[in-house]
Parts: structure tokens; sequence; C-alpha cells
């Protein structure tokens, strides 16, 4: 099962994540984000990994567990 | 006729190429640029310090290989047959393909401050220029005082230099964020050290001894080791002269990146027109390139809806452009009717703000966020489902 990563000081707020998948990613008061769960199914790795690779600092990624 | 053959990589052509393996193709994929960097994003040319170099990759040479992404570097394209469904280089060779994706770009405008040693900031070689001078200048000249003006400003602020920023409109940002927020822009500079000329437009600039020299039309001179010049950029369309291709501002396509009357030809990023509009932000760019590799790939399914979102494959959703200004993380959002007040939150330490502005149903269309990456989600969110918030 995919697992979904991200490098918290790397990222800037810019919650592109979140508005491509916000069942996976939200963001906190400080503008950091928050992986709402890592555990990602093979069926919506497409849909995570498009709002993962949105990411414009390359903070988050998928890993095959 | 063979496999897809990308023009320009930068973060549109780049992105398309690799989503077009994402989706499953499994032709040949070409990316043609005419740079001989290897491919980096844009952004971060204008943000950090003057003492960072300001690369960040696309993509590496060993991931193109693992991909099957061929990178051609210093390869620029000068003409496009499309019966013959085939570009040529300036190098006089030749390519054919079956699909082709038009990302070339813009280049900066000088317009009338063409004068030699003026910088402009678009490239990786032209943020490294900037910085070398940057980092042995005092004052720094900037001509503009949009985004890569202001940008500029506050890098070289960072570093110490002198800045005085220059723009014939009295609150420059004002277009962009209404007359209030622009007013807090202007501040900001001035905060930050910045001596503002606005409202003022330039008369002549010359090369005076080391530097610049710039006559003010309200009759002051203003003189400079470096200059800067941000007053935007034109398309790259002049290599497709005579290919048949509409242009108006940009490649015509319909609203899913497909070049009308043209089979087999898209075109993504800054340089593309979807459905009548052009955009020249990185996320726009980045969902057009998923768009287009998807249609690609994918031909049948190119107008379902996505799989698991709500998302039709072709609509470009909200507006999104964020600019790094000294200390303020702004993020614009969607559509802003700037004539009208929007309703403003702010709070001080840390100071933070968000601007919403609603149609006239109440419904949000776009807003500004200061340092409050939570509050542009949220004007997001509720502009693409159009307005309940």
């Amino acid at each position: 099962m995919p697992i979904l990563k991200a490098d918290l000081s790397a990222c800037q707020g810019y919650a592109n994540c979140v508005v491509g998948a916000e069942d996976a990613y939200d963001i906190d008061d400080d503008g950091v984000v928050v992986l709402l769960r890592t555990e990602i199914e093979e069926t919506e790795r497409g849909r995570i990994e498009t709002a993962a690779l949105s990411c414009p600092v390359s903070a988050l990624w998928l890993e095959d567990a | 006729m063979s496999g897809v053959v990308i023009v320009g990589g930068s973060v549109a052509g780049i992105r398309t190429a690799r989503a077009l393996r994402e989706h499953g193709y499994t032709g040949s994929v070409r990316v043609l640029e005419a740079e001989t960097e290897v491919p980096y994003d844009k952004p971060p040319l204008s943000k950090g310090s003057v003492d960072n170099d300001a690369r960040v990759p696309l993509i590496s040479p060993a991931e193109g290989d693992q991909l099957g992404i061929e990178l051609l570097l210093d390869s620029r394209v000068t003409g496009l047959d499309v019966e013959a469904q085939r570009v040529s280089l300036e190098s006089g060779e030749a390519l054919e393909y079956e699909h082709l994706v038009i990302a070339t770009g813009l280049t900066p405008r000088k317009g009338a401050y063409d004068v030699a040693g003026v910088h402009v900031l678009r490239t990786l070689a032209d943020a490294r220029g900037l910085r070398a001078a940057l980092a042995d200048a005092e004052r720094v000249l900037v001509l503009g005082a949009g985004f890569i003006g202001a940008e500029v400003a506050a890098l070289a602020r960072r570093h110490g230099v002198a800045v005085t920023l220059v723009d014939p409109a009295p609150v420059p940002m004002a277009r962009v964020v209404g007359a209030d927020l622009g007013e807090r822009l202007s501040a900001l500079h001035r905060r930050h050290g910045v001596d503002t000329r606005f409202g003022v437009g330039v008369t002549t600039l010359e090369q005076y001894e080391d530097g610049h020299r710039a006559r003010l039309d309200d009759g002051q001179v203003v003189e400079a080791d470096v200059v800067v010049v941000g007053i935007g950029s034109e398309v790259n369309v002049a290599w497709l002269a005579g290919s048949g291709l509409g242009i108006d501002d940009g490649v015509v396509c319909d609203g899913l990146g497909a070049v009308a009357g043209a089979p087999g030809i898209h075109a993504v990023g800054d340089v593309a027109r979807w459905d009548g509009v052009r955009v020249e932000h990185w996320t726009s760019a980045v969902e057009q390139a998923v768009c287009v590799a998807r249609s690609i790939a994918q031909p049948a399914t190119s107008t379902d809806q996505d799989p698991s979102g709500n998302i039709p494959a072709g609509h470009v959703p909200v507006a999104y452009v964020w600019s790094d200004q000294y200390d303020w993380k702004i993020q614009l959002v969607g559509v802003r009717d700037v004539s009208t007040a929007p309703e403003v939150v702010e709070q001080a330490e840390p100071f933070r703000l968000a601007a919403t502005w609603r149609d006239r149903a109440g419904r949000v269309t776009g807003g500004v966020t200061v340092n409050w990456p939570r509050e542009s989600v949220r004007l997001r969110t509720a502009a693409a489902r159009g307005g309940a918030a």
C-alpha cells in the first residue's frame, strides 16, 4: 500500500495539495501541511499523487511500502 | 510520425512529460528546450536570497532516463509544419511528432528601457546574473512594481542594497488587490527602506559611468549600479509564424488545451490561451499539463470526470498565485472586482490578513491573504464551489 510522506520543513503553505485532495491533506493554523492519513489505497493513488505533485516546493510524495 | 514532442522545458512542459508517463503513455516523449540548463522551476528565481543559487530542478537527467523522457537541451525550435507534423530546429534538424505540446512560455519586455546592462528576470541565467550584480551593488533601480519588481526589491533589501522602485501607477498593485491593500503593499516597501517613486514615469534611461542614470518625469534623477526591468512579458510565438495556428496573445486553444483546427497539437502554460483566457500562473501550468497529458495518454476518458474527485478533467479551477515580499507571504485567489471593497479580517502578533471578495449574490469569487495559508485554502475552496462559504 502506498504511503504518503511530507517534508514539513519544506512546506511553504501554498496549499495546492489541499485543493487537489482535501480528504488527504489539510493545512494547520501556522500554514503547514497536515496529512489526514498516510496509508493510500491503490485505487486513489493517481488523485493523491497528482495533488502531491502540485506542491511547488516538492514537499509531498508517495512511497511504496 | 512518432510520439510526443514538447516544445519548452519549463514547468508546463516538464509536468506534461511526467504526467504522460503517470497516465500510462508508452510512446516516445521528447522535450525540446532552447536553453542549455537542465529544466528548472521559475518562481524561486525572484525569491530566497542574493547568496543562494535559485536553481530548483524540475527533473534530473537520471529521472529523465528512468521515465523515458528525452531532454534535448540547446534545441531551439524555429518552425512548425502542421501538415507534415514536423518541427524544425535552429540546428537545421527536423523532428516528426504524433502529438505536439507547445510550452514556449514568455520573454520579458524591456520596452523603452532596452539599454545595455539592464537586467530582466525570467531565466536561471538572468537570476544568476542579477544575483551577481546585486552582491556588489550599492544602489539598484527597479522599474515596475508588479510581482517581479516587488520581489526583486525585497531580494535586494534583504541583502542591504538601497532600492529605488519606480512605477507609473500611483498605487501599483491596486489593479490586482484593490486600492486599500495596494496602499498597504506600497507602505510595505517603504517600511523596508525602499525609496518608492509611484505615479512617476521614466523619461530617459542611459548608461552612466559604471551604472545607469534615469530621469523621471517629475524632474528627479536616479542613479544606480544595477537596473532591473519588470514591466511584463510577451508570448514566445514567433516560431509559429506561418504555421497557420491561431495566435491571439497566445496560442488559441479550446478548454482542454487542444489547438483549434490542428489535430494532435496542444498548448500549455503561459503561452496558451485556453477558452479565451491566458494565465501566467505556476499552478495553472501544472493543471493544464496534467489535463493535456491525460487527453493524449487516455483519449477516450479525457472528458470524463476525475475518477474519484468532482473536478472535470478540463476544468481549470480557481486562479491562484503567490508572492513573497519581505515578511509577507501573499496569496491571491480567484476573481476580485477591485472596484468593490473586500471584507477584511486581520490579526496582529503575528500579523495576518484575509480579504474576501463576493459577487452581488454574496458568493465568494476570490480574495487575498497575507501570511494566512489556511484562509487562502478556504477562499479557493469556496470560490471553486461556486461561492458557498
